[in-house]
């Protein structure tokens, strides 16, 4: 039961990551444009900000692993989404008024708006191969089948906004969707019967 | 038995023969530009649509080959002598001769994304920017907010950036749309060459609509394109247009071009499905639209 919940709330999260990076390029476009160094920002920016996640979620990992704070990954990432509603266009706004520049621009704005909450997403990674992995030998499996499913989620991610949601629905609803199920998640997580890892 | 052969050469061999003389794949899209006899033709994409973007007679540059050309003048008729031009969309840059030769006194502020179509419409299609002219590679929303807050305006203001595969979302939404309007003077007018066909129709018509208190639509017979026309105030009357079009005649000879069919076909009830989602910031999903 707990291993089948953490590889549907590391799928999520694959697929939560993607989802908003690919709104991301909407979101910066009215501001930026949708010029190549716009998508370049905001694919750096990730990159960045998930390789310090893993790097954090790893360290996190070393102490008291346990499938609550696995949960409150997610409830983080919920809500460092929230400025992306309330201020993301007067935070664009500040940022277009001070750079000229619309390729730094375009970074500074998706750093501000983006680095925090992918920080966040990119911790579930590693401190899900903590809570599974319980011999040595197994590990790499353990670490690919992670990979493996949390990656799927993120194509899945990629290819459900880009192709449906866009068309149904508004990039506000998308996120409160996307934030809906990140909370969902923490609190599948958080209500799990306790195990020790 | 000789001259035979050679006859038989001769019918064989096709008088013109399309060249390809220029090929770039630019940051932005592939850029071909194609010779057929006299005609020089820029392309941005071979495998879809073929759609020539801009074309030029080497035999004679001012002839407007295609009619879509002539439609983006339509503006003249209800805005007859702009002052401040913006151009958004380079293309080969035939219109900005074209309002060089109309207007010489008029600024024209040219805007194109892609450095790579300006390089090649200086090379290859006799685009040469005249002290008049500004040349910006930048994305035009980027470029109208900045010119926004320097509270800059233009009186004619023509969007020609959507003819590609891919068609810039923002630059189609409602809040773009605004800040074009903003932009504009008070009895400047906008032209925009859109989209005839899909499920875009709908929705580029209803969010223009939304924006403008005058809009109008431009079509001729010979070609699928629809030019879309919007002021902020209405629209200056059928008579009046018409007596603009007749003073257009003379000056537009030189290109080929006849504008009493602009006037002719000058609708000014554009119609669209009233329920239509209107595009904005928020939801504008162009390109799936378009494949509707």
């Amino acid at each position: 039961m707990d291993r089948k919940l953490i590889f549907l709330l590391a799928f999520t999260g694959g697929f939560v990551i993607m989802s908003i990076e690919l709104l991301g390029g909407r979101i910066l476009a009215p501001w930026f444009g949708s010029s190549v160094y716009v998508w370049g920002s905001i694919i750096t920016v990730f990159m960045v900000a998930l390789s310090l996640g893993y790097l954090i979620g790893g360290r996190l990992s070393l102490r008291n692993p346990s499938i609550k704070r696995f949960g409150a990954l997610f409830i983080g990432g919920a809500l460092l989404l929230g400025p992306l509603y309330g201020f993301g266009d007067s935070l664009m706004e500040a940022v277009f008024a001070r750079v000229e520049d619309p390729r730094y621009g375009s970074l500074l704005a998706s750093m501000a708006l983006f680095f925090l909450p992918t920080v966040m997403l990119g911790m579930i990674s590693p401190y899900s191969v903590r809570l599974l992995v319980q011999a040595k030998d197994e590990s790499g499996q353990v670490a690919g089948l992670l990979y493996f499913v949390s990656t799927f989620g993120s194509a899945l991610g990629t290819l459900g906004t880009s192709f449906y949601f866009i068309l149904w629905f508004e990039v506000d609803t998308i996120l409160l969707l996307l934030s809906g199920a990140l909370l969902a998640c923490g609190a599948l997580a958080l209500l799990a019967p306790h195990q020790e890892a | 038995m000789l001259r035979a052969l050679a006859l038989l050469l001769l019918v064989l061999t096709p008088t013109l023969r399309a060249e390809i003389i220029h090929e770039e794949r630019s940051l932005y899209r592939n850029i071909l530009v194609r010779d057929l006899g006299s005609e020089r033709c820029l392309l941005f994409t071979v495998r879809r649509s073929n759609r020539n973007q801009s074309c030029l007679d080497l035999d004679d540059p001012d002839r407007l080959i295609f009619p879509y050309a002539r439609m983006m003048l339509s503006g003249l008729l209800v805005a007859p002598e702009p002052k401040r031009i913006l151009m958004v969309g380079l293309g080969g840059g035939t219109l900005p001769k074209v309002f060089s030769a109309l207007t010489p006194e008029a600024q024209q502020d040219l805007v194109e994304i892609d450095e790579a179509v300006v390089t090649v419409a200086k090379r290859y299609f006799d685009f040469t920017p005249s002290a008049k002219m500004a040349v910006h590679v930048q994305d035009a929303r980027v470029f109208l907010k900045r010119a926004a807050a320097r509270g800059l305006t233009w009186d004619y203001i023509m969007l020609d950036a959507f003819t590609g595969d891919y068609i810039p979302e923002h630059l189609m939404t409602r809040e773009f749309l605004e800040e074009v309007s903003a932009a504009l003077t008070d009895d400047g007018v906008l032209v925009a060459n859109t989209f005839a066909s899909s499920a875009l129709y709908d929705a580029e018509t209803a969010t223009y609509a939304a924006v403008f208190p005058a809009l109008a639509e431009v079509r001729l017979d010979e070609t699928l394109n629809r030019i879309l026309v919007a002021q902020k105030r209405p629209f200056p009357s059928a008579e009046d247009r018409q007596a603009a079009a007749e003073a257009l005649r003379r000056p537009l000879r030189r290109f080929a071009s006849d504008p009493l069919p602009l006037a002719r076909s000058f609708n000014v009830a554009p119609r669209f499905a009233e329920d239509t989602r209107l595009l904005t910031d928020q939801y504008a999903p162009v390109n799936l639209l378009q494949q509707q």
